[in-house]
């Protein structure tokens, strides 16, 4: 049995379903272009991404990347050359969106329509909202302890650990600023 | 526009149901005209797929949000292609009847 396939990340659907060729009877043999493939052109010839790159943003292989995007090239030249018409369908694709987090009622929103930008949690209407990122790895190599109560920095000391620090304003346990659980903590609106 | 609520039981005073395919019933609930509906979820018991079914039923009634406490693996991604926002509340305490006073009060 072969290996399955790869779902194909995709960053931004296309929002309308195709092409067709101007001045000529509309007939029924249209090239089927897999989102992928769109996906693949969007990124290479739009984006100008380079091929490691842009398999990285739809989480596939380079080789794999590849072959996507030679079938692409190779179903418009068909369509332009025969003339005949683009649609946009199928692909074993999912579709990313954005995951937000609000400050005030401490839910998640994702946000399927990229076209708005958005202002408001989706739940409760407040604009106190960040965009959710997966960098905590970055970030947790910043050496300072932090309150979860108050916010209160203080610089890290090597071998203690800095749930062993205590708050000098509220004797509260301290974190180690930017780690997983710090971002929970926040998110989960602790105060 | 619509908003579904998984709920642990079929009235405004029961709590938010922390899984979104087996949950008890769900709210759908209509921001203009404040209607509520309560649906009991068939695909409670079922032994699997009970996501994807559940997300067929509220797609069914035209609703543009989901809340609910966590949602499986197959559903986010049934979701985004239909383009439905999904809304994750993690705290099971919360009424039905709470996060609908959230809602106005967005509008």
């Amino acid at each position: 049995m072969p290996r399955p396939k790869r779902i194909r990340k995709m960053t931004n659907p296309p929002h309308f379903k195709g092409y067709i060729p101007v001045g000529l009877p509309k007939e029924n043999n249209s090239v089927v272009l897999n989102y992928e493939e769109y996906e693949a052109i969007r990124l290479s010839d739009f984006e100008l991404y380079g091929q490691v790159e842009a398999a990285h943003v739809m989480d596939i292989s380079r080789s794999t990347y590849a072959r996507i995007y030679e079938s692409a090239r190779r179903k418009v030249a068909q369509a332009f050359v025969q003339g005949r018409a683009i649609v946009f369908e199928g692909g074993k694709v999912y579709f990313n969106s954005e995951w937000y987090s609000c400050n005030n009622c401490g839910c998640w929103f994702n946000h399927p329509a990229k076209e708005q930008e958005i202002k408001n949690c989706a739940l409760c209407g407040s604009t106190d909202i960040e965009q959710y990122s997966d960098n905590s790895q970055e970030t947790t190599t910043e050496d300072i302890c932090i309150c979860p109560k108050c916010g209160n920095e203080k610089e890290h000391t090597p071998s203690v650990p800095c749930k062993k620090e205590i708050c000098p304003k509220c004797n509260c346990q301290m974190m180690r600023k930017g780690a997983p659980h710090h971002h929970r903590m926040r998110n989960n609106n602790c105060r | 526009m619509k908003v579904a609520i998984t709920s642990t039981g079929n009235s405004p005073e029961s709590t938010l149901d922390s899984r979104f395919g087996r949950c008890s019933y769900f709210v759908v609930y209509d921001t203009e005209n404040h209607a509520t509906e309560f649906i009991p979820n068939p695909n409670k018991e079922s032994v699997e797929g009970a996501g994807p079914a559940s997300v067929t039923l509220v797609a069914s009634k035209g609703v543009k949000k989901v809340v609910s406490g966590e949602f499986g693996a197959k559903v986010k991604t049934i979701f985004d292609s239909l383009q439905i926002q999904l809304i994750v509340l993690n705290e099971p305490e919360k009424k039905i009847s709470e996060i609908i006073d959230l809602l106005n009060h967005q509008n």
